[in-house]
């Protein structure tokens, strides 16, 4: 649905996107992630034929973005950061507008807007006017207008920034179940909203592609470990348990313990990529006769992997120059 | 063409939903109906030398009424939807520039045609109570708000062009308006510059809009200003789409 070779956008010299390319298949809903000013925006205003690109090919459906923007624009809806819709206008009214922008006309017209309105809750707003609208409500009028001509492609930027935690929900379901019919391509600098939401994520960072992949793929790429919580008490006199865990099968190392022999203690284990030492934990246990009362796994979180990864690019930039 | 309407309807729509519409309707129609009440008091008061229509397109107080209107009605064209970020889902609409363009430039100029209503109400008024005629013939009518359309058209296009250049409505209001008082008063050089030229004079009063309208009040068609403001016309929407066209790589 999108394909992305070599893009590269200067504002005045200063490059905002650098050789970015990359792939949309259809049907699927993949996140842009990146730090504010990574050129999340900018990728997406070329893709949304509102700005050109220094160099580069930009492909939606098979069609120029530059070339061919009209194609490209009738096949492609676009909910722009911050969402800017005439305050004067009632909702109807800019629907309908809008659905007359796209061609469409008479009762075509007006069951997309009412289908629409129906897809995204709107359906006792429609006579409010817009500016009077809470900032939920507008960003989903703004993703009404953007689904009005059934669009192949959706391009969302920053969908839920500003939203309170019940609208964000919303508009996450609402954007999940945009997916079973428009490849979606999002973008936030929420991480959890990512790993709720997509199929697929695209970190971007200075202007490049730091990362792609889906999450799993992702956290196996930044080789962030496993960590393995256990909270038990040795009994009193009990050699060094630390010691003990540190030299299990599997263990890389223990990175936290707090607390004294004979009283309830925690440990923080890390594991060796792939292995999973809680088994070996529990018999060490029953073996020196300890109490446990926790054995936990935690996986690394996407915003650990987002970090490391960030972190990595700087040291190559760094290395650069 | 559903799109180019919706467009046009839009644009409208933008007008009535700002006071700015009902200020300047309400305004000008007061002045103008000054102007029209200081005529006919002057023709009351003895014999005139000219027509009504001829008396009341050429007051100082029309020209002061009718040359602000044009910045008022553009300057937020472009600006404001610059400024709002309206124009970025414009510019992702499935929609050409140039019918922008001529969008604008159309609802803009229905709205200008809404300003005349009372004007022809006022001479249709004075025949039905006078029984006189108001203007010398048909011609002289006709030719009055031929030349106030065209002449219209051309002050609209540039403050649509200075609307173009910036996202402010201000500067908008200020630039085209120093523009158009630029443009009027360059017919006036022959009277304000005492050691002018013969035929700098007579060049200049070809550019003349005052000129042009005392004499198509009295019926003078002549096709050197309709040429003049319907290519000026031509060329100012031309640029104003040059203009956007251009800001696409300046962003």
């Amino acid at each position: 649905m999108i394909e992305v070779e070599q893009l590269t956008k200067e504002y005045a010299g200063q490059a905002a996107v650098r050789g970015v390319s990359f792939k949309v298949g259809r049907g699927e809903i993949v996140g842009f992630l990146g730090p504010n000013g990574a050129g999340k925006s900018t990728t997406m205003r070329i893709l949304a034929c509102y700005l050109p690109a220094t160099s580069g090919r930009a492909r939606v459906a098979g069609f120029d973005v530059f070339e061919q923007s009209l194609e490209v624009r009738r096949r492609l809806g676009y909910l722009p950061e911050n969402v800017p819709i005439p305050a004067e206008l009632r909702v109807d009214e800019y629907l309908s507008y809008r659905a007359a922008l796209r061609g469409l006309s008479g009762n075509r017209a007006r069951a997309r807007v009412a289908a629409a309105k129906e897809q995204c809750a709107l359906g006792d707003v429609g006579r409010r006017i817009i500016g009077q609208l809470s900032k939920g409500y507008r960003q989903r009028v703004g993703l009404a207008d953007a689904l009005l001509h059934e669009p192949d492609l959706l391009i969302l930027d920053e969908p839920t920034i500003g939203l309170d935690p019940e609208q964000i929900a919303q508009v996450r379901d609402l954007i999940r179940s945009l997916g079973e019919r428009h490849t979606v391509l999002l973008s936030t600098h929420i991480l959890p909203e990512v790993e709720a939401v997509c199929s697929r994520v695209i970190i971007i960072h200075r202007g490049r592609i730091a990362a792609q992949g889906t999450p799993a793929e992702l956290t196996e790429q930044a080789h962030a470990a496993t960590h393995i919580r256990i909270e038990a008490k040795p009994p009193a006199g009990a050699v060094d348990a630390a010691a003990l865990l540190a030299a299990l099968p599997g263990v890389e190392a223990v990175e936290r313990v707090t607390g004294g022999a004979g009283e309830w203690r925690h440990f923080e284990l890390r594991a060796a990529a792939g292995m999973d030492p809680r088994e070996e934990v529990f018999r060490l246990a029953s073996a020196r006769g300890w109490t446990l009362r926790e054995v936990s796994r935690r996986q690394p979180s996407l915003e650990e992997v987002f970090v490391r990864i960030i972190h990595s690019g700087e040291g190559e930039v760094n290395r650069e120059s | 063409m559903r799109p180019f309407l919706a467009l046009i309807e839009r644009e409208l729509k933008a007008l009535f939903y700002s006071p700015v519409a009902y200020v300047v309707l309400g305004a000008f129609f007061l002045l103008t109906g000054l102007n029209f009440y200081s005529v006919v008091s002057a023709f009351s008061r003895g014999p005139a030398g000219v027509t009504l229509v001829e008396a009341y397109f050429n007051t100082i107080v029309f020209w002061f009424a009718l040359l602000p209107v044009f910045p008022l009605l553009t300057m937020r064209l472009y600006a404001e939807e610059f400024r709002l970020g309206t124009w970025e889902l414009l510019q992702t609409a499935p929609v050409r520039d140039w019918q922008i363009v001529l969008a604008k430039f159309l609802g803009v100029f229905c709205f200008y045609l809404l300003l005349w209503i009372p004007t022809t109400l006022y001479f249709a008024v004075f025949q039905w109570v006078t029984r006189e005629d108001a203007a010398q013939a048909l011609g002289a009518y006709g030719g009055s708000f031929l030349l106030i359309l065209l002449m219209g058209a051309f002050f609209l296009s540039l403050g649509a062009l200075c609307s173009a250049l910036t996202s402010s409505q201000i500067v908008a209001w200020v630039t085209s308006f120093a523009v158009i008082v630029a443009v009027f008063f360059t017919g006036f050089l022959g009277y304000v510059v005492p050691n002018i030229s013969q035929n700098l004079r007579d060049i200049v009063a070809y550019f003349s809009t005052a000129e042009h309208m005392y004499e198509f009040t009295r019926g003078l068609i002549d096709t050197r200003p309709l040429v003049y403001y319907l290519s000026l016309t031509v060329l100012l929407q031309f640029l104003t789409f040059l203009v956007l066209q251009s800001r696409r790589w300046r962003r």
